[in-house]
């Protein structure tokens, strides 16, 4: 009975290779399309069941943190919740969405797993990620979150310095803990700091004042004809009140915000040069910022016809974007980069919100160094712009911002919204302190005031913020 | 070296196995190696010594290799257990504990296993008796449509089916050693084919029949399938006649052509096969969810697998990913943490057994022994055709348990009974004559 024995073994032989195929076809040749295949819902779990990292201001408070839940996966908190929602964002793993550093920094909070560590992976425990420390001061945030006092609007201050984001707070905002659905009237998860469009109205006037002297084409001394109103591209064009205001210097059109001087500057210096310095100042491009691209706007004129204008386009009204108008769009972190630049000497540091990324044996994994974004003007021209904006903070139109022993530089803006009219305003403030050792930029923008000014509407938020992270937090 | 020195050797990578698996399982869980896998291993070599001295003191011929393979299956499937639940591979070691009482037991009482052969109509009605049971009100149970279990309440819950599968084997192996001959030489040659004499042949087809209609009606394919390929394993051998096979595989063809369309338990478990990834099916009760996510499974595992403990096995709401991980599944979980090639190891020792099975059979010198370990191993080689060819889909998904590693009390009694027999067979065999 010996030969059929050994036969029947070959069948069983036969059968036990069939299963040898059948678990290689899974496992290896249509591994991947098992894995992509959209009931497989494996993928997913083992995003749940990492264990995030946690995000901290740069004093040590807690912003996002990972908590256990059911079967071994995770969830996220915010302890912090409205206050640092907007620079912090959420993650919901289990729906796939995120926004704000929680988007921008996932590798960082997972744990980028490479192909070694997953081979060692198998005798360690479920991944944990790297902690991230983001350079937000709490104290300045607070401070803008009471300044703000529940009006729409925005603060964005930066280390001129090193482009560390030291306050992101915009109104209305959210809590990340319980993201808003897209049809909430109260909350929002739109980032003004970084999404909004702001009319800039004369924050602008520095880099148009950047432009003029840098370009040697004018002196803060330099005289120009301040009567009211001329023709700009045709139309008219009107100071406040309609003064006339003869012949001044161009730091005495800065200082009481002479929009037709500003005009004639804009025009002078000419498109190509205006454009140039836009350009180094960070306009027509996005911010260079640590954060998810679908939340920055980038900064440039717009059209009527709501399309941009191609960078120098002949159709753009250079005299009015030279006083931010024409059409000219900001975010309030492109206005804080603009203050950053002449408060650093003319150097524009890259703007960043992550500081470094610790592993969870403390050990640093990834440091982010100070780097220049751009060499916008010769530091003498910088030296020069200081002096006018601290003009303004002095004796001009942001008299409001001033901090007693530190002195300020300033611009501030009042951009007219509504119908022609109407009283509606949209006042901004830009600054910098302390002016000769710049430790703070700034820039605050509020959505709509009746008839306020940036003097007197944003001008004191700055104050409230330069005062938590300059005299109060130290 | 000895038989018994051989086997000793063999005992050390198993307990190793048993240790460095707990170790992972472990530094999984708590992040911390604890010394309780040592003690694990040192509790598990212990008892696979202790075996193995009450086999060198009855058994001194038996072959060395089919217990070590089988204490490196069992302490796989604690492993594999414990991962899953801690609870359970407790119950689990208690069983193996039990199981190898009646291993002792088997050997003890059937020294002479031939007698076994007197008994064979009481045999063969107390398994048929057994199979029933599921079906009986108030002990019986069905899960997914098929009635596999009894449950004596707040006693215990046994598969009768692992038990009957042995005593079946026992009664072919001794109607066919009587029988052989005739049905060889009586069988009369119609349109080319050899077809056996009826009235030899008879008892089995009543025996089959008794036993395919018992699981037509407890709906358990599985051992159906597991049953009938033992009975034409057994038969072929007996005979040497490839005829009566290919009738036998064209009868069960149609008879499983028959099932697979017209009861509805059987009809959606094929449906459910060829089409797992059916968003409709899979979402429907009782539908591919299971097949679905054993492949999801298994592609997660890919060559090497992600390591012991890390196999997503619930959902974050506490549901079931993967259904049944301890029984039916228990394949599809190895093949998740250990990949492609740990899958095929265990296969691979499944199948060395199977091989020592054989090689048992053809060292046994009169027809019942050979038949009876023919029998039972090839039994036990269907078996774990037929739960990971369901769990890989070669076939449809039925449920039996994967021998020694799968949760289940029957299974490793029945299982340790097996191979209690198949020990007695090889000593017999290899002792002078």
């Amino acid at each position: 009975m010996n030969a059929p024995i050994v036969r029947l073994f070959g069948v069983i032989v036969l059968l036990f290779a069939l299963l040898v195929v059948f678990t290689s076809r899974w496992t290896v040749f249509e591994a991947s399309s098992l894995n992509d295949n959209s009931l497989n819902v494996r993928t997913l779990l083992d995003e749940l069941r990492i264990k995030r990292g946690q995000i901290l201001a740069a004093d040590g408070t807690v912003l996002a943190k990972s908590v256990p839940a059911a079967g071994g996966t995770w969830s996220r908190t915010y302890p912090q919740g409205r206050l640092f929602a907007q620079p912090v964002g959420f993650s919901i793993a289990a729906k796939g969405e995120a926004a704000g550093l929680e988007q921008s920094a996932g590798p960082d909070l997972r744990g980028v797993q490479t192909g070694l560590s997953s081979i060692f992976g198998q005798l360690s425990p479920r991944p944990v990620g790297d902690d991230v420390h983001t350079t937000l001061d709490p104290n300045g945030q607070r401070a803008a979150q009471q300044a703000l006092a529940g009006r729409a609007g925005s603060v964005v201050a930066l280390d001129p310095s090193t482009g560390a984001v030291k306050v992101m707070y915009s109104n209305p905002g959210y809590d990340d803990n319980d993201p808003p659905s897209k049809n909430s009237v109260t909350d929002t998860t739109f980032n003004r700091a970084t999404q909004g469009a702001y009319a800039p109205g004369s924050t602008f006037k520095i880099v148009t004042a950047t432009a003029a002297i840098d370009s040697g084409k004018y002196t803060p001394d330099s005289l120009i004809n301040g009567n009211s109103p001329i023709l700009v591209s045709g139309v008219p064009l009107a100071n406040d009140g309609n003064q006339d205001w003869g012949l001044q210097t161009l730091t005495t059109a800065m200082t009481f915000s002479i929009n037709t001087i500003f005009a004639q500057v804009a025009e002078h210096v000419g498109r190509p040069t205006m454009t140039d310095y836009m350009k180094r100042f960070g306009f027509y491009s996005k911010p260079p910022l640590d954060f998810p691209p679908f939340e920055l706007n980038t900064s440039k004129p717009v059209a009527p016809n709501g399309r941009p204008y191609p960078p120098g386009s002949p159709n753009e009204d250079i005299g009015r974007i030279g006083i931010g108008e024409g059409g000219m769009q900001v975010t309030p972190l492109q206005m804080a980069m603009v203050a950053a630049a002449v408060a650093n000497g003319g150097t524009l540091m890259t703007p960043h919100l992550i500081d470094r990324v610790v592993d969870q044996d403390g050990r640093t994994v990834r440091t982010t160094h100070p780097s220049v974004y751009s060499h916008v003007m010769k530091p003498s021209t910088a030296a020069e712009v200081t002096k006018m904006m601290e003009k303004v903070v002095e004796e001009g139109t942001g008299t409001a911002v001033q901090l007693g022993g530190i002195s300020v530089a300033g611009k501030t803006g009042t951009a007219e919204i509504g119908a022609s009219g109407s009283n509606l305003t949209q006042p901004a403030f830009v600054a910098f302190a302390p002016a000769d050792h710049p430790k703070i930029a700034i820039a605050v923008n509020v959505d709509i005031s009746n008839g306020g000014f940036g003097g007197t509407v944003a001008a004191p938020i700055a104050k409230a913020v330069l005062q938590a992270l300059l005299v109060n937090g130290g | 070296m000895s038989a018994r020195n051989r086997e000793l050797l063999g005992l050390i990578p198993a307990s190793l196995l048993v240790t460095a698996g707990f170790a992972g399982v472990f530094i999984q869980r708590s992040n911390a190696l604890s010394n309780v896998s040592l003690t694990y291993g040192a509790l598990f070599l212990g008892l696979c010594i202790a075996a193995h001295v009450f086999v060198r003191i009855t058994l001194p011929r038996a072959d060395p290799y089919m217990f070590p393979l089988v204490a490196v299956l069992a302490s796989f499937g604690l492993v594999m257990i414990y991962r899953i639940d801690p609870t359970l591979a407790r119950q689990q070691a208690q069983w193996f504990v039990l199981g190898l009482v009646l291993f002792a037991a088997t050997i003890l009482l059937f020294r002479d296993y031939r007698k076994l052969e007197r008994y064979r109509y009481v045999i063969v009605l107390v398994s048929l008796g057994l199979l029933v049971l599921p079906r009986l009100p108030g002990i019986g149970y069905a899960a997914n449509g098929a009635y596999l279990g009894v449950r004596i309440p707040g006693l215990f819950v046994f598969q009768p089916a692992e038990f009957a599968k042995i005593g079946l084997v026992i009664f072919l192996a001794s109607y066919l050693r009587d029988t052989r001959q005739v049905l060889v030489q009586g069988g009369r040659r119609f349109l080319g084919i050899t077809f056996p004499p009826l009235k030899q042949f008879g008892p089995v087809v009543v025996i089959w029949g008794l036993a395919m209609a018992t699981l037509v009606v407890l709906s358990d394919t599985g051992s159906s399938v597991m049953f009938y390929g033992g009975l034409l394993a057994m038969l072929y051998v007996a005979t040497n006649r490839l005829s009566f096979v290919v009738i036998g595989l064209i009868a069960a063809a149609v008879g499983f052509w028959y099932l697979g369309t017209h009861i509805p338990h059987i009809h959606a478990r094929v449906e459910t096969w060829l089409h797992p990834l059916n968003p409709r099916l899979y979402h429907a009760p009782l539908g591919s969810y299971q097949v679905a996510n054993s492949m999801f499974a298994q592609a997660a595992g890919g060559m090497f697998g992600q390591g012991f403990g890390q196999a997503a096995l619930t959902l974050p709401n506490g549901g079931a990913l993967l259904p049944a991980p301890q029984t039916d599944m228990v394949y599809a979980v190895i093949t998740d943490e250990l990949g492609l090639f740990g899958a095929v190891a265990v296969l691979m020792t499944y199948l060395l057994f199977v091989a020592r099975g054989f090689k048992t059979a053809m060292l046994a010198r009169d027809s019942f022994s050979t038949l009876l370990a023919v029998g039972l191993s090839a039994m036990f080689a269907l078996q774990v055709f037929v739960i990971v060819g369901g769990v890989t889909r070669v076939i449809p998904l039925t449920g039996v348990t994967l021998p020694f590693i799968s949760y289940g009390g029957s299974s490793i009694l029945a299982n340790l009974v097996l191979l209690a027999l198949l020990l007695l067979v090889s000593d017999r065999a290899r002792r002078p004559e």
